[in-house]
């Protein structure tokens, strides 16, 4: 019997796809439950003040509807700030559904409609009467800077000397760039299904990035015996960070559950996937200085974002700017402002998505001040060490990135001139831009079990937003067993599996990757070693040589039945993986070039994209097609930063005014041209054991800031505060 | 709960979804994609936006393309109703849903049922003809996950299998 072909590497088709494409892949709210009962959210439409009186008998007198739920007959849940905090709270006191009087931002939940169908419970909803005493409220950034205060965060040490530096070099960019409020937008509204047991246990189906994220809040926030919580997540319909928190659907859901004893669904509706987290809006300041040789000489990078007034959200938006470039002088500060508002919570590629923007416009502009091709400018100030912390790379293969990316998209053939190349009405630009994030690894756990028939069942609570997560573990899993991927099922998207860190940060892979790698090792080895124990013809056979298919354990051309090796039992192990300890004295993080072309017509304001060659340096690829997968999502979703996505506020309401998918623009598929993924080779043994970084979030990062780049090579203007609308490219 | 009257009568509806016949009592305000995922158990017609904004809901109502979160169940009396439950042959899946699987055209899968059954739709209207009619016809189904180069590789490859439709012009 051959060794299995390795399955990393392979561009295996997904594993879930025939169940996403018949759609019998079931997500939160399609679980069905005996009596199932429906909730509708009733939100405030006012940004502060405090609930006066809630007149629910209009609402009750529906025939279907079963109860109101609001703060003044909800079910006891926990006072205090400590069970609301999760495992992605940011700093101060979590938001409490439903817990008092208090209005703190414009759509918070105030009060639940349970019916018997979702029809019922959305009407009587419109029928509950809520009196509010208004207070003054203040929702916009621009207008509160004197109430900026410093972040939570410990930012890198000043190094050099920026003041000196700054003021001494010749060529100097000072630039104030500025991005909207984004909202992710998961194709899925959030939705929770719980689902009351016989036994009165809990089974909760809920849109959410860590399973056991969920199941902790709820035993904490209702105090509920942890063996009496139990959260799925089989299927996940897009989140993209909106799903690292419980989100207040899951609170109303289950507190409806235990006070009626029912099963209960609450599905949010477009409208109010606009009441909870989202990325902050900010204003980006960039000083940088550079010699005639466009070496950079001094770097500050200063960014200030908005806030809830009851938690700190805090994310890397200013750290870059000390990694990704050579310089010996470099200053940062990063601010927040508290406003009426709900708190800002991670989106895909959270903190680099803003602060590359700042970073990679601002470069663009200096090597215009130094009359330097900008990627050139990039190539001058490559370094492999991160000045943060002066640490190496484990690896950083950013120059083969421009080598590969600058080939494939012809970059040699670009006239630095801006307004250079026009088509019709059209002018046409290129621009570049770079890109960075962080590879990091997470503890993670992991067990393996092989049934006497030779299938292998390995799970961990880890979940698949999309990701592929299904998928690259099954590969990982039988490359390290020694198995065909048909014969391994991986089970993930259950809090009662191993315990798994949330899905992001694109450290899925790195942190499960590595325990399920693990324990399928050490299941092998189990294997072998009950083998040899009772062949012992077997005893000096190398481990390397043993296969396990068709039931049988297999040396060569010799079979041996599971079934008597195992003695007609399951074998199952476990483990609890740390991250790996070569990663101590290194840096970690994977990098990018983003190359685009950008059509304008000047007379109509439209910027159409037509071309994107992203390179990326992700150390190994597990799966190139689902991991291409991901850098063209991100891709796109940096097309509709640059040119598209902002939440806009009407700050004397205090509310967002173009919550739905009509207003709130994202690219459809014609806005998306040609766009070439290329990954780079980057071997690297230290950054974890399956020398892989994650791909989640790179794809996205800098493409706003080439896009940008390219407007202003296409037309000479540039343009700073995003996205770059028509309104914007019309004014003068 | 009350004991009042229920705020209207039920409608007597017939339809057919995937082949199967339906006789419904409907209330008059229930909409077709509420239909299929509540009371028939279609959760496949995914929910995103209930506006018409998102196509996620996308189904074929004698065999041309809908929102099923506009159209109110009741206007579907007598009609034939075709699903993403419906569109693969038993076990076997339909070249289309094969094509979404190989060219990897969706990550989330949310939705992808209704790209498919847009897809369905759009080469039955015999106006995609080339790489940009094609994105422009599949341009009333927003991706999140930002598929969308896929998806249209998937529609193009699978088009001269659908309907007997030429090929598409790069």
């Amino acid at each position: 019997m051959n060794l299995p072909q390795p399955s990393n590497g392979q561009p295996l088709d997904r594993i879930d796809g025939p169940a996403k494409v018949t759609g019998t892949a079931r997500y939160a709210g399609e679980y069905p439950a005996p009596g199932l009962l429906h909730g509708s959210v009733v939100g405030s439409p006012i940004a502060r003040g405090s609930v006066r009186a809630i007149d629910c008998s209009a609402a009750l007198a529906v025939p279907g509807v079963i109860a109101v739920l609001h703060h003044q007959n909800r079910p006891p849940m926990a006072g205090d700030d400590a069970p609301y905090q999760d495992a992605d709270a940011a700093d101060g006191q979590p938001f409490r559904p439903l817990f008092n009087d208090q209005v703190l931002y414009s759509g918070q939940p105030l009060a639940l409609v349970v019916a018997q169908t979702l029809e019922l419970a959305r009407y009587a909803g419109t029928l509950v009467r809520i009196e509010i005493d208004e207070q003054p409220h203040q929702t916009d950034l621009l207008c509160a800077f004197d109430q900026a205060h410093d972040a939570p965060v410990e930012l890198p040490k000043p190094r050099g000397d920026f003041a000196s530096a700054y003021a001494q070099a010749p060529f100097k960019v000072d630039a104030t760039y500025s991005t909207p409020v984004e909202h992710h937008n998961p194709m899925e509204p959030h939705a929770s299904t719980v689902i009351y047991q016989d036994d009165g246990s809990l089974l909760v189906h809920d849109k959410t990035q860590g399973t056991q994220n969920s199941q902790d809040y709820l035993v904490q926030v209702f105090n509920l015996p942890k063996d009496r919580v139990r959260v799925r997540a089989a299927y996940v319909g897009g989140a993209f960070g909106s799903g690292l928190r419980p989100q207040y659907q899951l609170v109303l859901a289950t507190m409806a559950a235990l006070n009626l004893k029912r099963s209960v669904r609450v599905s949010l509706t477009r409208q109010q996937m606009f009441t909870f987290g989202y990325r902050p809006r900010t204003v980006q300041r960039l000083r940088l200085a550079a010699d005639a040789q466009g070496r950079l000489q001094a770097i500050h990078h200063e960014a200030i974002a908005q806030t809830s007034r009851f938690e700190d959200f805090t994310e890397h938006v200013v750290e870059w700017s000390g990694m990704l470039y050579r310089c010996d002088n470099v200053a940062m500060a990063y601010k927040l402002v508290p406003l009426d508002v709900y708190t800002p919570l991670d989106m895909r590629a959270p903190g680099a998505a803003l602060g590359l923007i700042g970073l990679e416009c601002a470069m663009d502009e200096l090597a215009r001040q130094v009359g330097m091709d900008p990627l050139a400018l990039r190539r001058v100030n490559f370094t492999d060490i991160n000045g943060n912390e002066g640490k190496p790379y484990s690896s950083k293969a950013l120059l083969a990135c421009y080598d590969q990316g600058a080939a494939v998209f012809g970059w040699h053939r670009r006239e630095a001139r801006p307004r250079c190349r026009c088509e019709g009405h059209e002018l046409i630009g290129w621009g570049m831009a770079g890109g960075a994030w962080e590879a990091m690894q997470m503890k993670a756990s992991a067990r393996a079990r092989l049934d006497s028939e030779g299938h292998l069942w390995v799970g961990s609570a880890t979940t698949d937003i999309g990701t592929g997560t299904y998928t690259v573990m099954t590969q990982i899993a039988a490359d390290a067993a020694s198995m065909a991927v048909s014969d391994v099922t991986f089970e993930l998207g259950d809090s009662a599996l191993p315990t798994a860190p949330l899905q992001g940060g694109s450290f899925t892979v790195s942190s499960v990757g590595s325990a399920v790698r693990q324990v399928c090792q050490l299941l092998r080895g189990a294997l072998v070693k009950a083998a040899k124990a009772q062949y012992p013809a077997l005893a000096g056979e190398a481990p390397e040589r043993f296969v396990v298919r068709e039931g049988k354990l297999w040396v060569g051309d010799s079979g041996y039945a599971l079934d008597t090796i195992l003695q007609g039992h399951a074998l199952e192990v476990k483990v609890d993986a740390e991250p790996s300890a070569r990663r101590q004295g290194f840096a970690t993080a994977t990098h990018s070039a983003v190359f685009v072309e950008v059509r304008v017509d000047e007379a109509l304001g439209t910027v159409r994209v037509t071309r994107v060659v992203s390179a990326i340096a992700a150390g190994r690829v597990i799966n190139p097609k689902t991991a291409r997968s991901q850098i063209l999502g991100g891709v796109v979703w940096g097309l509709g930063m640059a040119l598209q996505e902002h939440t806009q506020t009407d700050h004397g309401l205090g509310r967002f005014m173009n919550h739905n998918l009509a207003e709130y623009h994202m690219p459809v598929n014609a806005d998306i041209g040609d766009i070439e993924v290329i990954f780079v080779d980057e071997p690297d043994d230290i950054v974890n054991e399956l020398g892989s970084k994650g791909v989640g979030e790179i794809g996205i990062i800098g493409v706003a800031a080439a896009v940008a780049n390219a407007v202003q090579h296409a037309t000479g203007r540039r343009m700073r505060d995003f996205p770059l609308t028509v309104d914007k490219l019309l004014a003068d | 709960m009350s004991d009042c009257e229920p705020l209207a009568a039920l409608l007597p509806i017939q339809l057919t979804v995937n082949g199967q016949h339906h006789l419904l009592q409907l209330p008059p305000w229930l909409t077709l994609l509420d239909l299929l995922r509540d009371q028939l158990d279609l959760v496949g017609t995914r929910k995103g936006c209930d506006h018409g904004q998102c196509g996620a809901c996308t189904v074929l109502r004698n065999g041309r393309r809908v929102n099923a979160c506009l159209t109110l169940a009741v206007m579907c009396d007598g009609d034939t109703l075709t699903t993403i439950e419906g569109v693969a042959q038993g076990g076997t899946l339909h070249p289309l849903q094969q094509a979404f699987i190989r060219h990897d055209a969706f990550q989330c899968g949310y939705c992808t049922p209704g790209q498919i059954c847009s897809a369905l739709g759009l080469a039955s209207e015999g106006r995609a003809h080339t790489r940009d009619e094609i994105r422009e016809g599949m341009s009333g189904n927003l991706c999140r996950c930002g598929a969308y180069s896929n998806i249209t590789a998937a529609v193009e490859e699978a088009l001269p299998l659908m309907n007997g439709q030429g090929g598409c012009r790069p």
